[in-house]
């Protein structure tokens, strides 16, 4: 690792996190089942973009299900600026600073974009069911400061004359950027970004890289980006960490991933040559 | 600097009750507790048969009797929800009707015992294809509330349609004469009646038919296809339609045996017969986890006897009470039920 | 959007003038028969059930949580507040004499009466009846707190409704020995000597009261929060919204609801009888918020009132020897709306005061959009290739 990662401080540190599933809990350990990710390390400066990738079933998203706590952890620890994360519910790690999108878009599929966004907004929102129910003052300045915020977002993403739409009634590329948008409505420190390029075309997936950049910069955030198409995290991503059969097979910068024989043989098998 | 973790106010309140829920959920899935609470109840039940070994292993038998008959009704409901995931609610009525049905068959027509049975399977299976093509078959891409609401509207429909003066007429009819001979034998005390036996003959019977029907037929396997992935099942071939209709028509035939058998242990009949034992036969098969045939059946016995020993020995007019508190425990330790599949989730 | 348009109170000037319309036509049409209860009752039982169904509504329109379980707390509610009033509504009892007024000799065609008492009521009697309301309401509230918090917890879809119409049947056959230890209930044989007091000021009153709540909740952050549970569990959660927190605040409004509307049915025909409370009456709130439109208020008003005055004038209206055909008639109805409209009567269509409020694009934003934009790309609608 490079002098100048160190001075960054550290957002996520993943040490040893592995997941079984369907094994049996003996006094040794986990016996059986299938390890989805084995004794995976990972560790996310400040402002960098990392990516995740490997083949299909390499246990990328498994990953990231445990970093949010979809999924419990079978073993391992994950810190976020310091602070424990395992154990925590999912909502109290979103709240904590870290947003995701999924690998297949999952909007609120019959609610407008605009709530889809103010919906992330809800742990700021700053009243409770009491200001609710009345509608006082105090809710009608909150209601209207989060709207707004919302609306800058969308507007930030080229959706604003969308707003009032049911999100899904919207083509696919457009979903995937209100799902984005959402990720950042709920203030994330760390974003992950789950397969974003998945059914793209070449043109839509530069596009896409250029968001992910501006993104970055604009609300300064860490993101890590999983995909499983070496070709999109090359351009962006400025550490790689190559997943296969749950296991970190390589990391390091693009060119020195690209160039190592393991991640070769993961994508093409052994008598893979490089594309 | 690390930017503060949680925004909320009341952080510490909130981190106190996270940690006490996350020790809570461990606590429930641990399954000493649920074994504790085992041996007390087969304590309490040994206390009960040492006291009374007789009256004990009455309420057993009555409880296995009462168990087959609500077997019988508890495999369509179990069946229907695993192939269609609908709370049938008109199966309960159906069984009613099958209660009618043999009752006209051999009081009227004085048929015997088996032509009645048979008759019952056949308008059983007839009604259910009926209802299921007129009331289920337009909804079934529609969503699941839908099939629901229509489910207790025919179940409304066969209740008071039949509650008819000219159907049934709405009062209580007394099964006389049975069809069987009543017979009882006293073997050490407790005492055994040939309707029993029938009851339990029959009904094991029917469910090795049903079993070789599910697990080594063709049209089984198509079944259990379409139960699991019906787009796939399709794609594959299966007429699924047919494959429902034919669900629908088994378990039915099955609900009109158990109609038979349920107005011969208790010859009373009234067209809101089918409710209760509808009900109790549902919670039978969520008990033993719904979809599962052998759960459905293990459920059944189970419930019958819960059923008969605490009106036997806590409180009759708190039985129901009783079986529905126990299910919501066993639910919360067991949220698929006792044979129950984890839900398939889709990531 | 002017200022007023989120207000409580200000809301929409308009809705409040509709409410007192309707009040004082409904009571001027009822005004000579004010004191038979059970000739109003054919518009004040619709209120109650409305109140009901909006919570369930709540519950499962809106929350996704699919709970049979709203009859038992209306049982509970009901049975509380009788008890409450049946010892103290006739101790403390304070009537206020009214205002008389003589109706002119010219008017009296229109209405069939020399005076009009307004402002007549007994004001300690009234108090315990609020108060009895109250805590009918908020006993189920806390019931459906521990119930809830603990089902909730671990079962999901079909589960939590079989284990919430488990809890119908368990608060019945508990109703029904109830009187092993309240006398007064007097178990199976059903409870009498309840005041009558339920009138349409207080049903419609309490209604009113639910349609504001349900209709501000809904429309705010924390409705937003119940509606994404419904939509997408695990989307809500990784949007950081407490999924079991909003599944059990929805669950509590919606039986301290039901808790309410069972005070005041308990109050309407001054009879209870525990067979009303069975497992088969916990159907009539979910098929009229099916038929309504699940998540739909408007839908579930109009459903509510179309459903109970329908069955009424069945009753009234069908000719002598087929009063028995009510319930055949019923579930064709029910069957065919099930058949024509899945999506219930109003499906998304809310109407007045309960449609959701605009957010218009703020101009800065319009003006600002395409030079502050994100860079052009990822799915950007191209011409005919997106579709």
């Amino acid at each position: 690792m490079t002098a100048s990662m160190d001075e960054r401080p550290v957002v996520l540190d993943i040490k040893g996190l592995s997941k079984n599933f369907g094994g049996r809990l003996t006094a040794s350990g986990y016996e059986g089942g299938l390890w989805a990710v084995r004794d995976f390390d990972l560790t996310v400066c400040e402002g960098e973009l990392v990516g995740l990738i490997g083949p299909n079933g390499a246990g990328k998203t498994t990953v990231f299900n445990m970093i949010n706590a979809l999924i419990p952890v079978t073993s391992g620890q994950i810190t976020f600026y310091g602070k424990n994360l395992v154990g925590l519910p999912p909502h109290a790690i979103t709240q904590a600073g870290i947003g995701r999108t999924f690998q297949n878009i999952r909007l609120f599929p019959r609610l407008t974009v605009l709530d889809n966004v103010r919906i992330a907004y809800h742990p700021h929102a700053g009243y409770g069911l009491f200001h609710a129910m009345v509608q006082n003052g105090l809710f009608e300045q909150r209601e209207r400061e989060l709207t707004e915020k919302a609306q800058e977002l969308l507007a930030l993403f080229n959706l604003l004359d969308r707003q009032d739409e049911i999100a899904s009634n919207l083509p696919y590329g457009e979903q995937r950027r209100v799902e984005i948008a959402r990720a950042l409505a709920a203030q994330p420190k760390l974003l992950l970004l789950d397969e974003p390029a998945a059914g793209m075309n070449p043109r839509e997936v530069h596009g896409l890289m250029d968001l992910i950049h501006f993104i970055r910069d604009k609300f300064k955030l860490t993101i890590v980006l999983i995909e499983h198409q070496m070709r999109v995290v090359m351009g962006i991503c400025e550490w790689i960490t190559v997943m296969d059969f749950g296991q970190v097979i390589a990391r390091g910068t693009a060119d020195e991933v690209s160039n190592n024989p393991r991640v070769i043989e993961a994508y093409l098998g052994k008598a893979g040559r490089r594309v | 600097m690390p930017p503060p973790l949680f925004l909320k106010r009341e952080e510490e309140s909130v981190r106190k009750m996270q940690n006490a829920l996350n020790r809570f959920i461990p606590f429930l899935r641990r399954g000493w507790y649920a074994v504790l609470a085992g041996l007390l109840i087969l304590l309490w039940l040994v206390g009960r048969f040492r006291e009374n070994p007789v009256l004990f292993a009455q309420f057993m038998v009555d409880g296995i009797r009462l168990g087959f008959v609500y077997a019988l009704i508890a495999l369509g409901y179990t069946m229907v929800y695993g192939i269609v995931r609908l709370i049938n609610f008109a199966h309960g009525d159906v069984f009613m009707v099958g209660a009618f049905t043999a009752y006209y068959a051999t009081t009227r027509y004085h048929w015997g015992f088996v032509p009645a049975m048979l008759l019952a399977m056949v308008v059983c299976a007839f009604l259910a294809v009926v209802i299921e093509r007129v009331a289920y078959k337009p909804l079934r891409d529609a969503p699941r509330i839908a099939a629901l609401i229509t489910a207790i509207g025919v179940s409304f429909f066969l209740e008071y349609f039949t509650a008819l003066d000219f159907v049934f007429t709405p009062n209580f009819i007394n099964y006389t004469p049975l069809p069987i001979k009543f017979k009882t034998w006293d073997v050490a005390g407790v005492t055994f009646s040939n309707i029993m036996f029938i009851v339990i003959a029959v009904s094991t019977m029917l469910l090795v038919i049903l079993w070789y029907l599910v697990y080594r037929t063709k049209l089984g396997k198509a079944m259990r296809a379409v139960a699991w992935d019906k787009p796939t099942a399709r794609l594959m071939g299966i007429d699924v339609d047919l494959v429902i209709t034919f669900t629908f028509a088994i378990g039915a035939a099955l609900a009109g045996v158990g109609g038979m058998l349920y107005v011969i242990v208790y010859p009373q009949i009234r067209t809101f017969l089918g409710v209760m034992p509808g009900l109790k036969a549902f919670i039978a098969a969520v008990f033993g986890g719904i979809g599962s045939i052998p759960g459905a059946f293990i459920g059944s016995l189970l419930i019958g006897m819960i059923e008969t020993l605490s009106q036997g020995y806590l409180s009759s007019t708190l039985r129901d009470a009783i079986v529905f508190s126990i299910l919501i425990i066993v639910l919360l330790f067991r949220p698929t039920g006792l044979f129950g599949e984890a839900a398939k989730e889709k990531a | 959007m002017t200022k007023s348009r989120l207000r409580f109170l200000g809301q929409s000037w308009l809705f409040w003038l509709a409410v007192c319309m309707v009040f004082l036509v409904v009571q001027w049409v009822m005004m000579p028969r004010m004191t038979e209860f059970r000739r109003t009752a054919w518009i004040v039982f619709p209120c109650i059930m409305a109140i009901i169904c909006l919570g369930l509504n709540l519950i499962y329109g809106f929350n996704g949580q699919f709970s049979l379980g709203q009859w038992g707390f209306y049982a509970i509610g009901a049975y509380t507040a009788a008890l409450i009033t049946y010892h103290w509504a006739e101790r403390i009892s304070y009537p206020v004499q009214g205002i008389i007024l003589r109706v002119p000799p010219l008017l009296q065609k229109l209405i069939p009466m020399a005076e009009i008492t307004l402002f007549h009521f007994d004001a300690g009697k009234s108090l315990v009846l609020f108060i009895a309301l109250l805590a009918g309401a908020v006993l189920a509230a806390v019931v459906s707190l521990g119930f809830g918090y603990i089902v909730l917890l671990r079962l999901g879809s079909d589960y939590f409704g079989i284990a919430t119409l488990g809890f119908t049947v368990i608060v019945q056959v508990l109703i029904i020995n109830s009187d092993q230890v309240i006398p007064e209930t007097k178990g199976a044989r059903g409870m009498v000597g309840i005041p009558q007091m339920t009138s349409f000021f207080w049903a419609f009153l309490f209604l009113i009261l639910t349609i504001v709540i349900i209709r501000n909740i809904i429309y705010s952050s924390v409705g937003r929060a119940i509606i994404s549970v419904r939509e997408d569990e695990v989307a809500a959660q990784a949007m950081g919204i407490d999924v079991l927190k909003y599944k059990t605040v929805s669950f509590v409004i919606g039986s301290f609801l039901a808790g309410l509307a069972g005070g005041l049915y308990a109050h309407l025909y001054a009879f209870l009888s525990p067979g009303y409370f069975s497992f088969v009456r916990s159907f009539d709130p979910l098929i009229i918020i099916v038929f309504g439109g699940l998540g739909n208020m408007t839908g579930t008003l109009i459903a509510t009132f179309l459903w109970a005055i329908s069955l009424e004038g069945m009753r009234i209206w069908l000719p002598q020897g087929f009063e028995a055909w009510r319930f055949v008639v019923y579930p064709i109805a029910l069957l065919l709306i099930m058949l024509l409209r899945q999506e219930g009567l109003m499906g998304r269509v809310e109407l007045g005061f309960l449609r959701a409020p605009k957010w218009p694009v703020p101009k800065t934003l319009l003006r600002e959009m395409k030079p502050q934009a994100a860079p052009v790309g990822a799915g950007n609608p191209q011409p005919a290739e997106d579709k």
